[in-house]
């Protein structure tokens, strides 16, 4: 009964994460019995589902940025051309080399002040902020893969005659998408988590609704515990599925 | 030797090879007539992989000129002179060179089917039924019609290089290069590929250059052996003048250490 | 105020304050990566451990603070705790749960780290009878830690870049402080420009350095 043993581990697996979960609840419910709220429980929950909204639509805008600026970048950074490689060398250093914290703060604050005078609302300043910042730790992942491609498969191109442009869609891209998809799960995952950054530039996220939330009817306790929850049952699905893809590698040796 | 008499297919016109200090190459002059079956041996670091990689296009000399079919592989015309080839212009020389790797160089993401059909119907445009037929015909003649959709991964050493073989067949070369194929096989996988080798040997209208360590078969397959040591050709001939009776020092040192053991 | 584009003046101003801003981030990073270390190791052991009562738990813990964001474990040890008794300086909170959080990702790599260790180690020192503990002090830990320095390098120039979000909850750090200097006189390029160009001349030579660390033992 190997199939039996192998579903017990995966339950016992999953049980403690659930028990914690549950846990959680019970915290909730006992700060909700200890000083009960004038309204309903869980009148609160509506309102960070709006910031949910919130967070959704800034790590897909976001994600969709990175993924861009990733390409663009990693490609151009295993380019032959010094002048290209060294202008996205600098880029991708200085992203990684800064806190992205204040990345968002120059962007939000110092842009809209001369001698820029760019205005950018919180929702694209957040969007810009994560999609540079993520988008630069991407650009490594792609130039990463790009490099490990085995020399072989550039020398069985150049012999079946295959122009450079054929090679780097038929044979490199794909072969390097499976080197880069778990790391994007991954940084998609972070990308997810720096979201609550921009509850800090005034963009009301699920983290700034439980702050607003915190200072109106406070029950800080519940608000935060909430968040939690929520944060994970985004985030937690996409680490399992950087393991289920992490092990489809059929024809990887 | 019906083949010595025509023109040579592959021409190598004093051509030197370095790198950096190491001189692989040395002033080369060597010919291949169209489908002439020769086989290069030596000591390995001697350089005869380069002989091909260069005719490959894998690494470009450092002086000389190579001809493929009459015209200049690493050159083009322009009036008179000579002037370095356009990418444009190796592509079409390329065309009729076909190359087997030590190391298979399979395409992973690929099944054996898509490895033998990707440059027909890419490079040389062909329609992906007519591709998918042709590839079907050659994975029967290197015995893998029942792998067609495995991939690389599934199939042994000796099933790849056969696949890598039907790949390299696909493009129809007029030269087919075959670099140490079966260094990277376990003893008993040899057999295989050899005996597929030695098929397309008999059937005669392809020139063959192979680099191997399998003297016996070079022997067997071979219109002509060449003994190459330190970037020069030492002695060529017949296969049972080479290995009967070798005429240099060299040769005989050689082949007195590789045959004893 | 300046015309210029970069007041260069109105940066040597600021600057004392700054890096005296960039000091407690340093502090701060030191703290809170000797934190991670130590919690790190101690989760990866209890993850190993053979008794499911000790290693799930531990193992639904670490999985659930690295999916939740840093921002608002900060804010749960800052304002929830206190609502308990557990009442601690700004500092403090923040070095703790900066370190606590780090501690889920060193403990990925101790586990990583721990897993390439020879099966043929552990049957020596079984066969050589040593203790458990002297087993993994004497023989695994001195194997497994070198080859891990630079991924946990990597983590504390990750650490130091990220100890930005205590300013979120008061820590009077590298952030804050330059977001103080820009609200106070209404000129944020200078001090965000120059904040980012100290993250910067720290974590760039830092991460060479780690990549220096990463070439010597990938040769090994």
């Amino acid at each position: 009964m190997p199939n039996e043993d192998h579903l017990l581990v995966k339950i016992r697996n999953y049980a403690f994460l659930v028990i914690g979960l549950l846990a959680i609840g019970i915290a909730i419910g006992v700060e909700l019995t200890v000083n009960p709220p004038e309204t309903a429980p869980f009148d609160l929950l509506p309102i960070l589902l709006r910031g949910l909204a919130v967070t959704i639509e800034l790590t897909l805008l976001g994600a969709a940025l990175a993924l861009v600026v990733a390409i663009v970048a990693g490609v151009a950074r295993s380019s032959g051309h010094i002048i290209v490689r060294t202008i996205t060398g600098f880029y991708v250093e200085v992203f990684r080399g800064t806190s992205i914290l204040v990345q968002l703060f120059w962007i939000f604050f110092v842009l809209p002040l001369p001698p820029f005078n760019l205005s950018l609302t919180p929702l694209q300043a957040g969007v810009l902020a994560l999609g540079l910042n993520v988008g630069a730790y991407g650009a490594e992942v792609v130039r990463g893969a790009i490099g490990a491609i085995p020399s072989g498969q550039i020398e069985a191109s150049i012999a079946l005659n295959m122009s450079p442009g054929l090679m780097m869609r038929r044979v490199i891209i794909p072969q390097a998408m499976v080197r880069i998809l778990p790391p994007f799960g991954n940084l998609l995952i972070e990308l997810l988590k720096a979201t609550s950054l921009v509850s800090l530039i005034t963009l009301s996220d699920v983290t700034f609704q439980g702050l607003a939330l915190r200072q109106s009817v406070g029950r800080t306790t519940e608000v935060f515990l909430l968040i939690l929850v929520i944060y994970f049952l985004l985030a937690y699905p996409l680490t399992l599925g950087v393991r289920w893809l992490e092990r489809q590698r059929q024809w990887a040796t | 030797m019906q083949a010595n008499s025509s023109a040579p297919i592959v021409r190598f016109e004093n051509v030197t090879k370095s790198f950096g200090e190491l001189t692989v190459l040395r002033q080369l002059d060597f010919d291949v007539a169209p489908a002439e079956k020769v086989t290069i041996v030596g000591p390995s670091g001697s350089g005869k992989t380069t002989i091909l990689r260069v005719l490959m296009t894998l690494e470009k000399p450092n002086d000389g000129v190579i001809w493929v079919n009459g015209e200049p592989l690493w050159h083009q015309k322009s009036g008179d002179k000579l002037v370095p080839a356009s990418e444009k212009h190796l592509r079409k020389v390329r065309g009729s060179i076909g190359m087997v790797f030590q190391h298979f160089n399979l395409f992973p993401h690929m099944t054996a089917l898509r490895n033998v059909t990707e440059a027909p119907i890419h490079v040389l445009k062909m329609p992906k039924g007519d591709a998918e037929q042709r590839a079907v015909e050659l994975l029967q003649k290197v015995g893998l019609s029942d792998k067609l959709g495995h991939y690389p991964s599934q199939l042994s050493g000796g099933q790849k290089q056969r696949v890598a073989i039907a790949r390299a067949l696909a493009m129809r070369p007029k030269v087919m290069l075959f670099d140490e194929v079966t260094s990277a096989l376990d003893p008993e996988l040899v057999g295989e590929v050899l005996n597929v080798i030695r098929e397309l040997a008999e059937e005669g209208e392809m020139a063959m250059l192979l680099v191997t360590h399998e003297m016996g078969f070079a022997r067997e397959v071979s219109d002509r052996v060449v003994f190459f040591d330190k970037g020069r050709v030492v002695e060529q001939g017949p296969p049972e003048q080479i290995f009967g009776s070798p005429q240099n020092e060299r040769t005989k040192a050689f082949f007195n250490a590789v045959l004893r053991h | 105020m300046s015309e210029q584009f970069f007041d260069w003046e109105y940066v040597i101003s600021f600057m004392p304050k700054l890096l005296e801003g960039l000091v407690v981030t340093i502090e701060v990073t030191i703290v809170a990566f000797i934190l991670a270390a130590i919690l790190g190791l101690l989760m990866a052991l209890g993850r190993r451990s053979s008794n499911p009562w000790i290693a799930q738990p531990i193992g639904a813990l670490v999985e659930f603070i690295r999916s939740t964001p840093l921002l608002v474990q900060l804010f749960i040890f800052f304002y929830v705790l206190p609502r308990y008794g557990l009442r601690m300086p700004a500092f403090i909170v923040g070095t703790i749960a900066l370190g606590l959080h780090y501690g889920t990702y060193t403990s990925e790599i101790y586990r990583a780290g721990i897993d390439a260790i020879d099966r043929g180690q552990w049957e020596a020192a079984r066969a050589l009878n040593f203790s458990p503990v002297r087993t993994w002090v004497g023989i695994v830990l001195p194997q497994a830690i070198p080859p891990m320095i630079p991924a946990l390098g990597n983590y504390l120039v990750a650490m130091f870049k990220e100890s930005a979000q205590l300013s979120a909850i008061t820590v009077v750090e590298l952030t804050l402080t330059a977001r103080t200097i820009g609200t106070q006189s209404f000129r944020f390029l200078e001090p965000f420009t120059m904040a980012g160009v100290l993250y910067f001349l720290i974590s760039y030579p830092s991460s060479l350095v780690v990549q220096r660390l990463e070439k010597r033992y990938a040769g090994k």
